[in-house]
């Protein structure tokens, strides 16, 4: 019956609920896919999900905004998400004090690497510049990053987006650097990775060693609260002078 | 709802640890928007919530478990802003070739200077120990 599913469906469309169990059942499907594909990271669910997302929304005329209604429930969950990350950075304390000085200047090195050469690059290849900004924290787990990307006048969608490549950069790249570089010890490589590709690199490491993957979480933690107090400073301060 | 001075049922353990979090997010929130900090509220949410699990040696059952819970499924919570790369078709359009090599190049030289600079450190310094 034609008219009733229309009637049905613009009712639905005006709806949260219906933006938000989009989200879910993508998720659900991702994560069967992802699991089904023996976490093979191309197949990162984050990726899928938001391409079936895309395609379904794009398919049926529905503007992001509606979407978005909806989905801000689950949007929303982020902030108390970044508060929980200390949680298991806690769990780290005790080996994080043994070594705490290599540790922090490879942090401090590693951190501003990933983000002053992404911006770098980006912009003398003649990026905009909020796409400049917007790519600046791409090394740093999401609800960070959007975080910092506002403060610096970036766009959060975009930068959400620029994440997500970035750990799945990481996450398949990394261990043909540890190839050509020679690197062979499991705290050394999950440090780098975590420092490089936040969560999706962390995922990734925890599959290689259990001490890969601890070391890549504190990397991924410590990178966050740095890039958070660091990057809205220094940015402005290297804008300056070059203008 | 929040009339009766007391109640006779236990409170449930994850509301009461999602409340904690909630908690610590909303001082950060205010602690960035009082004194106009760079950072972003949850962010300074997780320094104070780290500083409190110092200072109690660990945090409580509940709050670990729905911690845990919630990180499990932190890919879900990216998908609504991910799903925001729709707006920026255009953009990716324009500036593909600066944000792609941008991204390989910086994200691979970040893995390498940090794993070649950790190696090169924890060489003086062998797993961490002291040398007393």
């Amino acid at each position: 019956m034609k008219p009733a599913l229309g009637e049905i469906w613009v009712y639905l469309s005006t709806t949260p609920l219906l933006g938000l169990t989009l989200t879910l059942l993508a998720y659900q499907g991702a994560l069967w896919l992802y699991r089904r594909a023996n976490h093979h990271p191309l197949l990162n669910p984050v990726m899928v999900a938001v391409t079936v997302l895309v395609l379904v929304l794009t398919l049926t005329g529905t503007p992001y905004q509606t979407y978005f209604d909806g989905a801000q429930f689950v949007h929303f969950l982020l902030g108390p998400a970044t508060v929980a990350l200390a949680i298991p950075l806690y769990a780290q304390w005790e080996r994080l004090k043994g070594m705490l000085l290599p540790l922090l200047v490879t942090l401090v090195a590693g951190s501003l690497t990933a983000a002053l050469s992404a911006v770098g690059i980006a912009a003398l290849l003649g990026a905009s510049r909020e796409s400049v900004m917007s790519m600046a924290p791409k090394s740093v787990t999401m609800p960070i990053a959007m975080g910092v990307a506002e403060r610096l006048g970036g766009l959060p969608s975009l930068t959400a987006v620029l994440v997500m490549s970035t750990g799945i950069l990481g996450a398949v790249g990394a261990r043909y650097v540890y190839l050509l570089l020679r690197i062979e010890d499991h705290a050394v490589r999950g440090f780098a990775i975590g420092i490089a590709s936040h969560g999706i690199g962390t995922a990734r490491a925890f599959q290689v060693s259990e001490q890969a993957g601890a070391f890549a979480a504190l990397a991924m933690g410590l990178n966050g609260l740095l890039t958070a107090a660091m990057l809205p400073w220094i940015l402005p301060w290297l804008e300056s002078l070059l203008h | 709802m929040g009339t009766h001075p007391h109640h006779g049922n236990h409170p449930n353990p994850m509301i009461g640890a999602l409340t904690v979090l909630l908690v610590f997010q909303l001082v950060g929130e205010a602690l960035a928007r009082g004194l106009g900090l760079p950072i972003p509220g949850p962010v300074i949410g997780m320094g104070l919530m780290f500083a409190a699990l110092v200072l109690r040696s660990g945090p409580s059952a509940e709050l670990r478990g729905t911690a845990t819970g919630i990180l499990q499924h932190l890919s879900l919570l990216f998908i609504p802003a991910g799903t925001g790369v729709m707006l920026h078709f255009q953009r990716l359009a324009d500036e593909w070739l600066p944000l792609t090599v941008a991204l390989i190049a910086s994200t691979l030289l970040s893995i390498a200077v940090s794993a070649l600079l950790l190696r090169a450190l924890s060489r003086h310094t062998p797993h961490g120990e002291d040398p007393q």
